[in-house]
């Protein structure tokens, strides 16, 4: 049965139809909201390249029905920062060249967002627990983990 | 540069639809967009031109032109540099497009680490003859010879000042039109601006902010979502389907069928995932898988296409026979997936006249021959672009996706959904289960050593698939509609790196190659090279341990290759190797610890060596790598970071591999279909990583995107026996393994 859902997504509020209210969010972010952070990897909740954030959590939007999510602030990679305006993790990731192909990279920042807001100055090994159940395939781990380091320090200082 | 980000024109993407020009460039999104890349139609792209991987614009921008693609290893921006510097250009004016079967020349499939080396090479002798055709041209203009011409930013000017002509104003409205001059001289490495040094990518900003366009990301007006219905098992026919089951489901258009090759249709994407979920059918029994546990037996005992010598030197047999002392070892190497973050996809859409194919293929030009042959098509009616997707290591879903959208597209050519855009979206399970794998390894050493320990002999038997023109991978979206495979990509040489790299008097590699092997074999980063190069590197271990000598001198006096002894020593010193003493940390009992050592020359190019340090923990089995150092000569470097980046992602990715990673199965399908049951290394777990890089600007560039990944198994594994004083011999070293191993069991 078609439902009206009412998300507001990086600020902006607005009402979109699903057929299912199982719908999970992320197909609702990428085909409505036409937000193409967020990336479909398992759809399983394993390995968090859908990664956004509701009420400040990170959530795998993969396996999060819209409906769950009306009436919280739903924030994706986009909502971060732009590429002239890139958010301090955004841009210690480019930074330290923290990319190989990229698949991954939406679900290292935005855990790592959640995170940093709780854990400000993380050690390495925090970092390493933090991210464990984000998989990344490439193995750009080593730069990930120094961005993550480095967007700590700079958020610090900021 | 300008530090803005490269992006996909993607407003003219959507709106131009199958006119597309993809063009990635340093430019940003609004200028690319206001000024849209010339070359619309179809370039003619012969290997021996330079206007084929050129375009100088009266703008001053130059267009460069590959049918390379960027896998997410950096080569964008390498090649950019490279052209950059050739033609004296800021990097700025030059913008990069790859992998368009209507404009990009066809330098073959993105694969064995050939896109600077080749790739790369030829576009940067093509850059070279326009540069002198140019300088020529100039001098004449300018009235000033050549030799005391110089270049400035695409200015040619007097060394001695006065009036410049750049080269838009040289070449007026009269595009370039050149044979590449293998003979142009290039320029001295003394006096490269941009090779050598780190450029950032330009598709990282967009990638980290969610405005870079993958494959997945790719929305045409009209598109409809496909999913596929795979089989329950490997060769199960379909005998019927139940359309009505999926009735019910809103937005789903409809159910295709032809033969075995079954795709559900909607104009929602939750809606075809529903559907493919959904779908009842009934299918034939198939159990033709062999039995996974005796697995190894099955490929020794065959069916073989041929058996054949990779590599034979001296009389090995007769040496063996007298050698002093004998030694020999089985090893084998796990059938493992490439696991890709993304499940593969592709977008096709026919307009009644031409296929056009977006695909994150690393072969636009032999998917395009695919896709032509499937449907019966010229090679010109079928356009195939490149877009990002999710890294792949070599073929694995990409070619089959693009064939299922450009099959279904096709098929629905007369329907009332005629010429709408097709999007193929694999899922995890379809990912993880039918991507071609890297095939299961199996290898037999024996070796003899003469009195004072130097090998006198060496025998290796290798039990692999067929490979090159015997037996291309087939192509499932033929294989379900029962389309005759007319597949031309193939695994390739995978018997690579089959012969030591060593001194040694008498040596014979023999091939098995398997008619049959089990799923589809495909090639994964180091493919065979690294299976190879992991049985040779740990029984070299062994050798030197049976010989009491250390193993890095062992080695040493086996090699009379000087770059590749240098890169031996480089990671040695780096890692604080000393002789004879075992890497830090006392050797309590709960926790084990070790370092190990492996040596290898990737095919006659790059030079790699590693040392790597292991724990082991007693109790669960569970190894830890904690460092690896690498030592890496790939002659040029042109972009040092990129070069670090790549070895870092071998490392973290290879000791994954060798750790963790075996494909399952039953006797009908793969039964590890997700991250939970094929598990990858986590950042917990993640190695220090440090380079020794040995830069040689004076020489040509090699390879780097998978040469490290050959000494990652066996460093890891000769740490494993330094720690343990077991030697484990099969690939993943799972904690199960090592508990067995330390029981003595192995």
């Amino acid at each position: 049965m078609a439902t009206d859902v009412a998300l507001t997504v990086n600020g902006s509020a607005r009402t979109v139809r699903v057929e299912d209210p199982q719908t999970p969010l992320l197909y609702v972010l990428r085909n409505q909201f036409a937000l193409n952070g967020p990336k479909y990897g398992c759809g399983l909740g394993q390995c968090g390249a859908c990664t956004v954030l509701v009420d400040g959590e990170a959530r795998r939007s993969c396996s999060l029905p819209a409906a769950q999510a009306a009436g919280r602030a739903i924030t994706t990679l986009e909502g971060l920062g732009t590429p002239e305006n890139p958010h301090p993790i955004q841009k210690a990731f480019i930074s330290e060249q923290a990319v190989q192909c990229g698949y991954c990279i939406n679900g290292m920042i935005m855990q790592s967002a959640a995170f940093l807001a709780k854990n400000k100055a993380p050690s390495e090994a925090e970092i390493r627990e933090a991210l464990k159940d984000n998989l990344c395939r490439c193995g750009t781990h080593v730069r990930i983990l120094a961005a993550v380091q480095r967007a700590a320090s700079d958020m610090g200082r900021g | 540069m300008d530090g803005t980000p490269g992006t996909l024109p993607r407003r003219g993407l959507l709106a131009a639809g199958a006119a597309l020009v993809v063009a990635f460039s340093l430019r940003n999104e609004a200028e690319a967009q206001e000024k849209p890349v010339p070359t619309s139609g179809p370039r003619p792209v012969p290997l021996g031109r330079a206007e084929s991987f050129l375009a100088f614009h009266r703008d001053g921008r130059v267009e460069v032109f590959t049918g390379k693609v960027d896998l997410g290893t950096g080569i964008r921006i390498a090649i950019m540099q490279m052209v950059a510097d050739e033609l004296d250009l800021p990097l700025s004016r030059v913008s990069l497009i790859e992998g368009d079967t209507d404009l990009t020349p066809d330098q073959g499939p993105t694969w064995g680490s050939l896109s600077i080396q080749v790739a790369g090479a030829a576009i940067r002798q093509a850059a070279a003859t326009a540069r002198h055709h140019l300088l020529a041209r100039a001098s004449a203009h300018l009235g000033v010879p050549a030799a005391n011409l110089i270049v400035l930013d695409g200015n040619v000017h007097p060394r001695v000042g006065g009036a410049s002509v750049s080269f838009a104003e040289l070449l007026g409205d009269a595009p370039l039109a050149l044979a590449v001059d293998r003979e142009a001289p290039r320029k001295r490495a003394a006096d490269y601006q941009v090779v050598g040094k780190s450029i950032p990518r330009p598709d990282v900003p967009g990638k980290v902010t969610g405005t870079h366009t993958y494959m997945q990301d790719l929305r045409l007006p009209g598109m409809i979502h496909a999913r596929i219905v795979f089989p329950p098992a490997v060769g199960a026919r379909l005998v019927s389907l139940d359309e009505g089951s999926v009735r019910g489901i809103p937005g789903v258009l409809r159910v295709l069928r032809r033969e075995s090759f079954i795709a559900i249709l909607a104009e929602d994407e939750w809606a075809a995932i529903r559907g493919h979920d959904t779908l009842r059918a009934e299918w034939t029994r198939w159990e033709g898988l062999p039995e996974q546990a005796k697995l190894y037996e099955t490929l020794r005992a065959g069916p073989f296409a041929k058996t054949d010598t990779a590599g034979a030197k001296g009389d090995a047999a007769a040496a063996l026979g007298t050698s002093a002392r004998r030694f020999e070892a089985t090893y084998d190497f796990a059938m493992q997936s490439h696991a890709s973050m993304g499940p593969s996809c592709a977008v096709a859409q026919w307009d009644g006249r031409r296929m056009t194919v977006w695909s994150a293929t690393q072969a636009t030009h032999w998917t395009r021959l695919e896709v032509a042959r499937m449907l019966g098509l010229e090679q010109p009616q079928v356009r195939v672009l490149y877009l990002d997707g999710a890294g792949c290591y070599g073929r694995n879903g990409h070619e089959d996706a693009a064939a299922q959208a450009a099959l279904i597209a096709h098929i629905l050519a007369g329907t009332e959904l005629a010429g709408r855009p097709i999007r193929v979206q694999w899922m995890r399970a379809d990912e993880h289960g039918w991507d071609p794998k890297g095939p299961p390894t199996l290898i037999a050493l024996k070796a003899g050593l003469d009195a004072s320990g130097n090998i006198a002999a060496w025998s290796s038997e290798y039990w692999i698939p067929q490979t090159t023109e015997l037996a291309p991978i087939e192509n499932l979206a033929l294989s379900f509609a029962g389309i005759a495979q007319k597949t031309v990509i193939n695994p390739g040489n995978i018997h690579n790196n089959a012969v030591p790299g060593y001194e040694i008097p008498n040596h014979l590699a023999t091939l098995h190659r398997l008619t049959e092997p089990p799923l589809r074999a495909s090639w994964i980063r180091s493919p065979g090279r690294m299976q190879n190069a992991y049985a040779i590197e740990a029984f070299m271990d062994e050798l030197a341990h049976a010989a009491g000598a250390d193993p890095v001198a062992y080695r040493l006096r086996h090699l009379k290759d000087e770059r590749g002894a240098a890169v031996l020593r480089a990671a040695a010193e780096k890692a604080g190797w000393r002789e004879g003493q075992a890497a830090q940390g006392p050797k309590d009992d709960a926790i084990l610890r070790g370092r190990g050592v492996a040596y290898a020359r990737y095919e006659a190019r790059t030079y790699i060596a590693c040392v790597a340090e292991v724990e082991v923990e007693r109790a669960s089995g569970k190894i830890r790598v904690t460092r690896c150092v690498v030592g890496h000569d790939c002659g040029q470097v042109i972009n040092p970071d990129g070069l670090a980046n790549q070895i870092e992602g071998q490392v973290v990715q290879t000791v994954s591999r060798t750790l963790i990673e075996e494909v399952t199965f039953d006797r009908s399908r793969v039964t590890s279909l997700d991250w939970a049951s094929y598990p990858i290394l986590t950042f917990p777990d993640v190695p220090k990583v440090e380079i020794a890089s040995i830069e040689r600007q004076d020489e040509p560039p090699w390879g780097a995107g998978e040469m490290a990944a050959v000494v990652i198994p066996p460093a890891v594994s000769n740490a494993v026996f330094d720690a343990t004083g077991v030697r484990m011999r099969s690939i993943p070293y799972t904690p199960e393994k090592v508990r067995a191993a330390l029981a003595g069991r192995a």
